[in-house]
C-alpha cells in the first residue's frame, strides 16, 4: 500500500470546514450510540454475554488452526467448495477464476468489509467484469465513486439531497427529489431488475461454524439472500477469524451484534447457509491476508475477535468528528486504527494517534476488545520503529528534552507564560492545533515553584 | 483450483503464532426453561414491521391476508393446505425468478422468538429459497406452543432440524441508509403478519 499524501489529522481538518455537516455527522452516530444503550440496557445479562462472547472468541483464538480444518470438513462434507487465500490478490484471482470459468461477466455483491479490504470491485472491474454493490449504502458509496466511511453505516457522510442528485443522474428520478422512502423505493427497482439477471452473487460472512460448516449472513435489507438465492453461483468471503466453534454459540453472538450496531434486537435476515440448492454452487474463499500476523502479536491478536458491528465507531469522539473517510482504510474508527497498522504500519502510522484515549470503543465492545489499550501500544511500536508522522516526532523529541532537564522545563515554562501573556498571536494563531475552535485560560502571573519560593521566603 | 499450498501455509502460520489453548466457557446456563410470551411477542412484531394475528384455522389465514392485500396480487405458498383454498397452479420450484410477481408468500415456521420477532424457517419450508425475500409481503405460520424467549432456547429446540439452509426472519426488509430515515421495504417484503394457529388446527 502507498503511503498517503495526507493523514487523519489534515483530513478531519477538511471535514471539520463545513461546521454544520460535522454537527451532523457527529449527532447522527450518537443517536445510534444511544439506541445501542436503550437496546442493551434492556438485557440484565448483557455483561454476561460480553463476556462469554470474548472468551468464546479467545478459545477460537488458540484452536483457530482445529476449527479451520473441523470447518472445511464439514463444509466439503456438505457440498460446499472451499478455498484458502493467503492475501488480498489470491482471494481476488479465485473469485475472477470462479466467474470466468463459468463465463459470468457481471456480480451482484452484498456487503463484505473482506472484499473492500482487498480491494475486489477495482480487480474485477480492471478484468472486465462488473460488480454492482446491493446494500443501499454501499450502492450509494459506489455510484458517488466513494468508499463506504463506516463499516455498517456504509454513506452516513452523505445528505440525502446528495444521495437525490446521484440517483438523479444514474437512475434517472427527478431532479430536487430527496425523499428517504422515494429513493429507497427508487433502488428498490433498480436492484431487483440487477438480482434477477446476475448469474453470480458475492457476500459476506458473519459467522462461520466449525462444527457444523455452516455459515451466517446477516441483513436488514434482505440483500445477501435475494443475490445469493437467484444466481448459479455463491461465493462467501471471510476471514479466518469468523469462525465460531458450535452452533449454538451464535445465541451468544446474534444477541450481542445487532443490539451493539443499531440497536435493533436482531437483523431482520440471519440466513444459515449449509449446502446450495439443487443444482447450484456454493463456494468458500477462506482469507487470511496479515491476520495470521496479527494472531502471532500478543498485544494485538484480541483485536482479532471483532464482529464488525460499528460500536466503538458510533461512540467515538474522534470518528463522529473527523468522518470515516480519514482514516483511509476499509475499516475506520478505532477498531480499523488497530487492524490496520498490521497490514501496513507505515502507510497507517496516524491512525493510532487518532483517539483520545477516552476508552469509550472498549467500553461497548461486545467482545471486550480492549481498543484502547492497543491504540497506545501501536503509538508505542510506531514511534520505536521510527515510523511515527514527522510532525509528531519532532515535537516527541522537544518534548523529551524539556521534560528530561529540570532547567529546560523552569525556562519553557516561564517562556510559554510569558508568550501567552504578552504576545497570544504567537501561539493562538492557525498554526497551533490546540486553538482550534477553543479558547486558551489565561496564563497564571507564576509557576507553582516560583509561587512556592516566595511564599517560603516570606514567612 | 484448490491452492494446497496456500492451505498448508496458511494453517502452518496459525500453528506458530496462536495462543495457548483456553477452556470453552459454558453457555447453558443462559437457557430459561419458559415459554416466551405471546404478547411480547406481538408488541415486538409491531416494532420491526411486523404484525401478529392469531387464527383458528387455514381458511382465516387465507381470508385475513386477502384483508390485508385487497386486489388480485398472487398469493403463493408451498403450504398444501393453502393451495387447497388459493386453487393455484404448482410453480417450478427450483427457479426462484418464477416466484418475481408473488405478491404474499406463506411459509410454514418452526417457532417464533419472542425478544427479538423473528421466526426459524428452513428450505424444506419454502419450496424455494427465493420466496421469503422476493415476495412483496411476507406471512409466517406457526403454533400456539412455538413461542420461546429467547435465541438460546432458539438454537437449542432447532439443534436436530436437518436443513441446508435456514434463516430467522424478524419482520419487513427494511434499510435506514440515508439519513437513517427507517424504511420498510428495502429489497424484501415490505410487511411481515405471522399467524399463530389454534390447537385444533394440525400445523
Amino acid at each position: 500500500m502507498e503511503k498517503h499524501d495526507k493523514d487523519h489529522a489534515e483530513l478531519s481538518e477538511v471535514f471539520n470546514k463545513d461546521e454544520d455537516r460535522v454537527n451532523w455527522h457527529d449527532e447522527t452516530l450518537w443517536w445510534v450510540r444511544a439506541k445501542r444503550d436503550k437496546a442493551v440496557n434492556q438485557l440484565p445479562e448483557w455483561e454476561t454475554l460480553r463476556d462469554l462472547a470474548s472468551q468464546i472468541k479467545h478459545n477460537v483464538l488458540g484452536s483457530l488452526d482445529i476449527y479451520l480444518e473441523q470447518f472445511e470438513k464439514n463444509a466439503l462434507a456438505n457440498g460446499v467448495h472451499v478455498h484458502w487465500a493467503t492475501d488480498a490478490e489470491e482471494h481476488n484471482k479465485i473469485v475472477y477464476q470462479l466467474l470466468t470459468e463459468k463465463s459470468i461477466n457481471r456480480m451482484v455483491k452484498s456487503k463484505s468489509m473482506l472484499t473492500e479490504e482487498c480491494g475486489l470491485n477495482d480487480y474485477l472491474a480492471e478484468h472486465g467484469i462488473e460488480v454492482i454493490d446491493s446494500d443501499l449504502g454501499e450502492r450509494i458509496v459506489q455510484l458517488a465513486k466513494e468508499h463506504p466511511s463506516h463499516i455498517v453505516l456504509p454513506c452516513i457522510h452523505k445528505k440525502k439531497e446528495e444521495i437525490g442528485e446521484l440517483f438523479h443522474e444514474h437512475l434517472g428520478t427527478p431532479a430536487g427529489v430527496s425523499d428517504p422512502q422515494f429513493l429507497t423505493e427508487t433502488a428498490r427497482q433498480h436492484l431487483r431488475e440487477v438480482f434477477l439477471t446476475r448469474r453470480a452473487a458475492l457476500t459476506g460472512v458473519n459467522f462461520a461454524i466449525a462444527e457444523t460448516g455452516e455459515f451466517v449472513v446477516c441483513t436488514n435489507e434482505g440483500n445477501a439472500d435475494m443475490g445469493a438465492h437467484l444466481a448459479d453461483i455463491h461465493i462467501a468471503s471471510m476471514g479466518i477469524e469468523k469462525l465460531i466453534p458450535e452452533r449454538k454459540h451464535l445465541g451468544v453472538f446474534l444477541r450481542l451484534l445487532t443490539r451493539s450496531a443499531t440497536g435493533q434486537p436482531i437483523t431482520t435476515y440471519s440466513s444459515h447457509f449449509k449446502s446450495p440448492a439443487e443444482g447450484k454452487e456454493m463456494h468458500i474463499i477462506l482469507v487470511d491476508n496479515g491476520r495470521t500476523t496479527q494472531l502471532g502479536r500478543e498485544d494485538f491478536r484480541n483485536s482479532l475477535k471483532c464482529i464488525r458491528c460499528g460500536a466503538c465507531m458510533n461512540t467515538c469522539p474522534v470518528y463522529r468528528r473527523s468522518g470515516g473517510h480519514s482514516y483511509q482504510n476499509a475499516i475506520a474508527g478505532p477498531i480499523g486504527s488497530i487492524l490496520a497498522p498490521n497490514l501496513d504500519m507505515e502507510a497507517h502510522a496516524d491512525l493510532p494517534f487518532a483517539s483520545t484515549l477516552c476508552g469509550s470503543c472498549s467500553n461497548v465492545c461486545p467482545v471486550k476488545i480492549n481498543i484502547h489499550e492497543q491504540l497506545y501500544k501501536w503509538r508505542q511500536v510506531i514511534v520505536q520503529s521510527g515510523k511515527a508522522p514527522a510532525g509528531k516526532k519532532m515535537t516527541m523529541k522537544a518534548m523529551d528534552i524539556t521534560l528530561s532537564s529540570p532547567g529546560a522545563y523552569r525556562f519553557a515554562g516561564k517562556a510559554g507564560r510569558l508568550a501567552l501573556k504578552f504576545i497570544p498571536f504567537a501561539v493562538n494563531n492557525n498554526l497551533n492545533p490546540w486553538y482550534k475552535h477553543r479558547e486558551m485560560p489565561e496564563p497564571p502571573a507564576q509557576s507553582f515553584r516560583e509561587w512556592y519560593r516566595s511564599n517560603r521566603n516570606s514567612k | 483450483m484448490e491452492n494446497t499450498s496456500s492451505r498448508e501455509a496458511i494453517l502452518a502460520k496459525v500453528r506458530r503464532n496462536k495462543p495457548g489453548a483456553t477452556a470453552m466457557p459454558d453457555i447453558d446456563f443462559l437457557e430459561k426453561n419458559v415459554n416466551g410470551s405471546l404478547a411480547k411477542l406481538s408488541a415486538m412484531l409491531d416494532t420491526i414491521g411486523g404484525k401478529l394475528f392469531q387464527v383458528n384455522d387455514w381458511t382465516e389465514i387465507v381470508s385475513t391476508i386477502r384483508a390485508q392485500h385487497p386486489g388480485d396480487g398472487t398469493i403463493y405458498s408451498p403450504i398444501p393446505e393453502v393451495q387447497h383454498i388459493t386453487g393455484q397452479i404448482n410453480q417450478d420450484e427450483f427457479d426462484g425468478h418464477n416466484l418475481a410477481n408473488v405478491e404474499v408468500g406463506i411459509v410454514k415456521a418452526h417457532f417464533a422468538v419472542t425478544e427479538n420477532g423473528a421466526v426459524w424457517v428452513t428450505d424444506d419450508q419454502l419450496g424455494n429459497r427465493a420466496l421469503p425475500f422476493i415476495c412483496q409481503h411476507l406471512a409466517a405460520v406457526i403454533g400456539e406452543d412455538d413461542i420461546l424467549p429467547t435465541l438460546h432456547e432458539a438454537y437449542t429446540r432447532s439443534a436436530g432440524h436437518q436443513y441446508q439452509y435456514g434463516a430467522f426472519i424478524a419482520g419487513a426488509s427494511k434499510t435506514a441508509d440515508i439519513e437513517q430515515s427507517l424504511v420498510l421495504g428495502a429489497h424484501g417484503p415490505r410487511s411481515m403478519m405471522v399467524f399463530v394457529l389454534g390447537k385444533g388446527e394440525a400445523l
